[in-house]
């Protein structure tokens, strides 16, 4: 007996000792659980991250858009049926961009602001001409909000006033190579010859057939917004508290702000629901161990009933005797989440190994948080001692005469 | 006069019966033990012994009555009341020993202080292991209680009963498994203890040679005491 150690610590310890098989069965089973809610965990935290990395791969997660245009009627008195056009939307600029978006910058969440121009053009080469959507950049906050340098799979990341970076459906579309010239015109127009200085695969046919990057003054040029942004591209800290920061910034600056949440609803929602489904198995799993936990202690209790009667008669009190039992679910839970866990990281260690893509690299990238131990250990810890409420309180009640006689 | 250790005025116990009657099992006793006391109790079974045993060590409570241990009145205690007060004042030894098997001989020695203290600590051990060596069972201090004879559990369970130095022993059939040499041997050291302490005994029997060594026997018939 550890002198540190209180009397229900000690008592608790030797039961579970003492029923050697039946304590290992009870720990092997709450660890497979435990091993089965972290696996499902790391794989389901690891599958969204990929499937958001490669969707949101080449927007921002809040795009900031000036507030429509609307035709106001110039007399204010009531009129009968009068008939009010709506507004073609034009380009045109964010006014005051600069200063909103320092004020989106100090917004909570926010990691990076940029403004971009973005707009419809024609790419011309030769013979050959694609529509195509013209985004200027600013080419080092940009690189942070979507990492094209990353992607780009012929020629240099670079941008000077007469380069462009072209994608690589519409590289073959116009035979273009890094190096070649081509035109870029406007409806407005203005038409400038650029020079292809890479090409960039952001592994979606359509978003490489039509997007067209160049220098934010290039495009301001070309689409006659001189000193101005069409858009403010935003990226947050955390991806699912877009939408509430997107609401903030719309408080905040009165400006139209669309976050990756609205504009990909049916991924969101798709998300959402592969969230539920898992955290409902793990959810079952947790029930299974703590059913599990609570009839081995249920039978404990009742092996037991004899020395609980002793230890009621030399003076234990019901609060005792019901911690005793508590101490050994949450040991029960505990240790199982040690094991648990090691399972858990061996298993991810397994699938990583054997599951890969066809090009060898990683299914996609799992990482195994050592928050997502300590939750495990605490949770599990919870869920045994949660399990041995009702066994103790149980054990709590027993009259002693009758527990002693058996 | 010693001091009165145990007192019952007119208690009674009744429990549920068939078709929801009250059963009746023990009819009014009194009963008066004093300091220094080794009284036999016997009786046939069924007469109520063991449950006039459950209601002096408050693990029960009476129908009726009134019982005063070591100068408490007990019927006005809460639970928590009566568990602190058999702790602190009375001492069990039952028939078949019921020791904690997931402990030592010492451990189990120790367990009604644990139990009172919360933490072992070192005066802790010393006096169960001066108890162990009063039954003659240092050599065994370590072992775990299943490895014991019985008559050897019994008188772990002896020490177990006085090592919070209790006013009252409580004792059914302690010697009632046990062979002759060994029930001998665990009722001289109840007796010891009775003798150098002043502890007070209540011993259950069936045995009419360990009632005569006895300060005095009680009979108790159908719920009622009829000698002592």
């Amino acid at each position: 007996m550890k002198s540190w150690m209180p009397f229900e610590w000690i008592a608790a310890l030797r039961f579970l000792g003492e029923g050697r098989m039946q304590t290992a069965f009870i720990i092997i089973g709450a660890s497979i659980g435990v091993g089965v809610v972290v696996f499902m965990s790391a794989i389901l935290t690891g599958m969204q991250a990929n499937i958001i990395r490669r969707s949101l791969l080449a927007q921002a997660h809040i795009v900031i858009q000036p507030a429509q245009e609307v035709a106001r009627p110039l007399r204010e008195e009531k009129q009968e049926a009068p008939i009010v056009q709506k507004r073609t939307q034009r380009l045109i600029s964010i006014d005051q961009w600069q200063r909103h978006a320092e004020v989106i910058r100090a917004i909570p969440g926010v990691d990076v602001v940029t403004p971009t121009v973005s707009g419809a053009a024609f790419a011309l080469r030769g013979d050959a001409n694609r529509s195509v959507t013209l985004t200027g950049i600013d080419t080092e906050d940009y690189s942070r909000i979507v990492p094209l340098p990353d992607k780009v799979v012929a020629g240099t990341w670079r941008l000077t006033t007469t380069d462009v970076l072209i994608g690589t459906e519409l590289a073959l579309d116009l035979g273009a190579t890094v190096g070649d010239k081509m035109r870029i015109a406007t409806p407005n127009g203005t038409t400038l010859t650029l020079t292809v200085s890479g090409i960039f695969d952001l592994g979606n046919k359509g978003v490489n057939e039509r997007q067209v990057y160049v220098l934010l003054r290039t495009a301001q040029d070309l689409l006659n917004l001189v000193g101005g942004a069409s858009n403010l591209s935003v990226t947050v800290k955390d991806i699912w508290a877009a939408e509430d920061i997107a609401q903030k910034i719309n408080a905040a600056v009165g400006l139209e702000a669309d976050s990756w949440i609205r504009t990909n609803n049916q991924l969101f929602l798709a998300l959402n629901a592969q969230t539920i489904s898992n955290t409902s198995l793990r959810l079952a799993v947790a029930a299974c161990v703590a059913l599990g936990i609570a009839s081995v202690l249920v039978v404990s209790v009742v092996q037991k009933s004899r020395e609980i009667g002793i230890l009621r008669a030399m003076g234990a009190s019901r609060r005792q005797v019901m911690n005793v039992f508590l101490i050994q679910g949450g040991i029960v839970g505990l240790v199982g989440s040690f094991f648990g866990t090691g399972i858990a990281a061996l298993c991810l260690k397994l699938w990583a190994a054997i599951l890969r893509n066809p090009d060898g690299t990683p299914l996609f990238l799992l990482t195994f948080e050592p928050g997502l131990a300590v939750w495990a250990a605490v949770l599990a810890t919870l869920t045994g001692v949660g399990a041995a409420v009702t066994p103790a309180r149980r054990a709590a009640r027993l009259d002693p005469v009758v527990a002693i006689r058996g | 006069m010693a001091e009165a250790v145990v007192t019952l005025e007119g208690v009674r116990k009744s429990y549920p019966g068939a078709g929801g009657a009250q059963v009746e099992v023990l009819h009014g006793i009194d009963l008066v033990l004093h300091q220094g006391e080794f009284v036999a109790l016997m009786g046939p079974s069924g007469s109520g012994k063991s449950t006039l045993l459950n209601l002096v060590g408050l693990l029960d409570r009476p129908s009726s009555g009134h019982i005063r241990i070591a100068g408490s009145e007990t019927t006005t205690l809460d639970e928590a009341g009566l568990t602190r007060l058999r702790g602190r004042s009375i001492g069990f030894v039952f028939q078949y020993h019921y020791l904690v098997p997931a402990f030592t001989a010492i451990e189990n020695v120790m367990m009604p202080m644990l139990l009172a203290q919360g933490r072992p600590d070192a005066p802790m051990r010393e006096r169960a292991a001066g108890l162990l060596e009063q039954v003659g069972l240092t050599a065994w201090r370590d072992s775990k209680v299943n490895f014991l004879s019985g008559g050897q559990q019994q008188r772990v369970a002896i020490a177990r009963a006085l090592a919070m130095k209790p006013s009252l022993i409580l004792a059914d059939e302690p010697t009632g498994n046990l062979d002759t040499a060994s029930a001998d041997s665990v009722f001289e050291v109840m007796r010891e203890a009775n003798r150098s302490r002043g502890t007070a005994v209540l011993f259950v029997t069936h045995n009419p040679q360990l009632a005569a060594r006895c300060d005095r026997t009680m009979q108790l018939v159908d719920g009622r005491i009829l000698a002592g």
